[in-house]
């Protein structure tokens, strides 16, 4: 099924500027088969890396990649493109630093340049409690071989020379947790490079195809959902799909669709605002993260700063900005930089997020056969793509739940044996 | 701005209240079974669409009442004190 791919390359680009050529189109868009060995929900980051770990790692090409809009329209593109792996359980400091990997040799992997600028990563602590907190998370990393420390005031103003370290701000930085990997990522480039990965291998991308129904058979629900019964099928838009596994990798929607096989999630749906300022000379090295203040900055290459905050206290799917947002993160964004008060904000977003009680996805296998998951993304989906496509593709091709997911599966709410990540993201980043 | 008829204060922003989520069954702690309770802790529906959901009025009249909220739309009716 491998297509003849067309390499990206120097040479290429040198041709492509002398004769201004066309490029070849990224991915193909095919006809609808009636039948896939597997169907993935969301044309997303997650979808499209679990498309391309089945083909790649498992052989398994078959495979088809729905999406109700197109391509990386969803949270893939709405994220603020941060990556870091210095989390406060070893379950997630093992699952987020193998992602991390992944990220570092993807734009060879992928033969497409990502932009990974890994510029380190300062997450401030403003009172004692956080410093605490700080150092239980240092250690913790450092037992698993990740580069991160405590650091004091004077470091984080050398590190970021624009930050206010003085001790009389109302918020005074007593210090941070330094963590050199980190950095931030091109996150359209990673969607893109994934999709045209895949459909080099033979993945079919359905984009403007909307699933409208899971068909279930066998399951003590109504129509045969629910737990005891197994997938038969997807019901689009634009026609039926039967297949024997379908992965739900949507976010936002994920309650929604979970629901059509009769499987209820640990889910609330928050939307979560970003926005981002006029482009001005780069002065901010590294990627600062205040959870106190509930904000995060970061600058891009064009020279915008790139703000985020945490998810919107009232559960909806309308992803409307607010002013209430507006104003609190020009504040804090203040507090933190009194230097760019004359800043201009010159655009504003949100996206939805899927928050679990306990800060963690839910991934893997559900009590309907042939049903999976990767959902529960919260704000933690963007760092995690490539770790989660290439787990769920080993779990849907072996059968087993691959060892780094394991602590993530769905079971674990009616167990009661939650993962307790509220340490390390109660703020959204 | 979702405006939030507290049926004491009168409306109100939303971000003067607390948003306590959807209304769920609580069952009775001294018989349910343990799937029963974390059911009740943990699954939500979760829908685009209605909702009853629980408000605490945290900075005025301090109470919790229901209302109905569309998820999709932010709409509000039916305010009754509980």
């Amino acid at each position: 099924m491998a297509r003849h791919a067309y390499k990206y390359s120097a040479g290429k680009l040198l041709k492509h500027g002398l004769t201004h050529g066309d490029w070849p189109r990224m991915w193909r868009r095919p006809e609808r088969r009636d039948s896939y060995d597997v169907v993935i929900i969301g044309g997303g980051l997650h979808g499209l890396a679990t498309a391309y770990y089945l083909a790649k790692d498992h052989g398994i090409t078959n495979v088809a990649v729905l999406d109700k809009g197109y391509l990386g329209g969803g949270g893939s593109g709405r994220n603020t493109a941060i990556v870091r792996s210095n989390y406060l359980t070893p379950d997630g400091v093992a699952f987020y630093d193998r992602s991390l990997d992944l990220y570092n040799t993807m734009s060879a992997d992928l033969n497409l340049n990502i932009m990974f600028s890994r510029r380190g990563h300062l997450t401030l602590a403003h009172t004692d409690s956080a410093l605490r907190t700080m150092n239980w998370r240092a250690e913790v990393n450092k037992l698993q071989g990740i580069d991160s420390s405590v650091i004091g005031p004077d470091e984080v103003k050398r590190l970021a020379p624009s930050l206010d370290v003085s001790p009389d701000t109302r918020y005074p930085i007593l210090g941070a947790l330094h963590h050199p990997p980190g950095g931030v990522v091109r996150h359209d480039a990673v969607v893109w490079g994934y999709a045209r990965a895949a459909d080099h291998l033979g993945v079919h991308m359905l984009q403007e195809t909307e699933v409208i129904d899971i068909v279930c058979e066998g399951g003590n629900g109504r129509d045969g959902k629910g737990p005891g019964g197994k997938v038969t099928g997807v019901r689009t838009n634009r026609g039926d799909i039967s297949t024997p596994v379908v992965v739900n990798c949507t976010a936002g929607w994920a309650s929604l669709i979970s629901n059509m096989a009769g499987v209820p999630l640990a889910i609330t749906t928050h939307p979560l605002q970003a926005a981002v300022t006029e482009p001005c000379k780069v002065f901010l090295p590294t990627v600062v993260v205040s959870g106190s203040l509930h904000v995060y900055v970061s600058q891009t290459d064009r020279g915008e700063l790139v703000f985020g905050a945490s998810v919107d206290p009232v559960g909806t799917y309308r992803v409307n900005g607010t002013l209430e947002f507006t104003e609190e993160l020009a504040g804090h964004v203040l507090e933190l930089m009194p230097g760019i008060s004359k800043m201009r904000l010159l655009r504003q977003w949100s996206g939805l997020c899927d928050m679990t009680p306990d800060y963690s996805p839910i991934m893997g296998f559900t009590p309907v056969e042939g049903y999976l998951v990767d959902v529960g993304w919260g704000t933690y989906g963007f760092k995690a793509g490539p770790v989660a496509g290439e787990t769920l593709a080993e779990t849907i091709a072996t059968g087993r739940t691959a060892d780094l997911i394991a602590p993530f599966t769905i079971d674990r709410f009616t167990e009661g044996d939650l993962v307790g990540e509220k340490g390390a993201a109660a703020v959204g980043h | 701005m979702i405006v939030v008829p507290c049926p004491y204060c009168g409306p109100r922003n939303s971000v003067d209240l607390r948003n306590c989520g959807e209304v769920v069954p609580r069952p009775d702690p001294s018989t349910a079974s343990l799937s029963e309770w974390r059911t009740y802790l943990y699954l939500r529906e979760n829908p685009a669409g209605w909702i009853t959901e629980t408000w605490y009025c945290r900075s005025g009249c301090r109470r919790y009442f229901t209302i109905e909220r569309n998820t999709a739309t932010n709409e509000i009716r039916d305010s009754e004190a509980s």
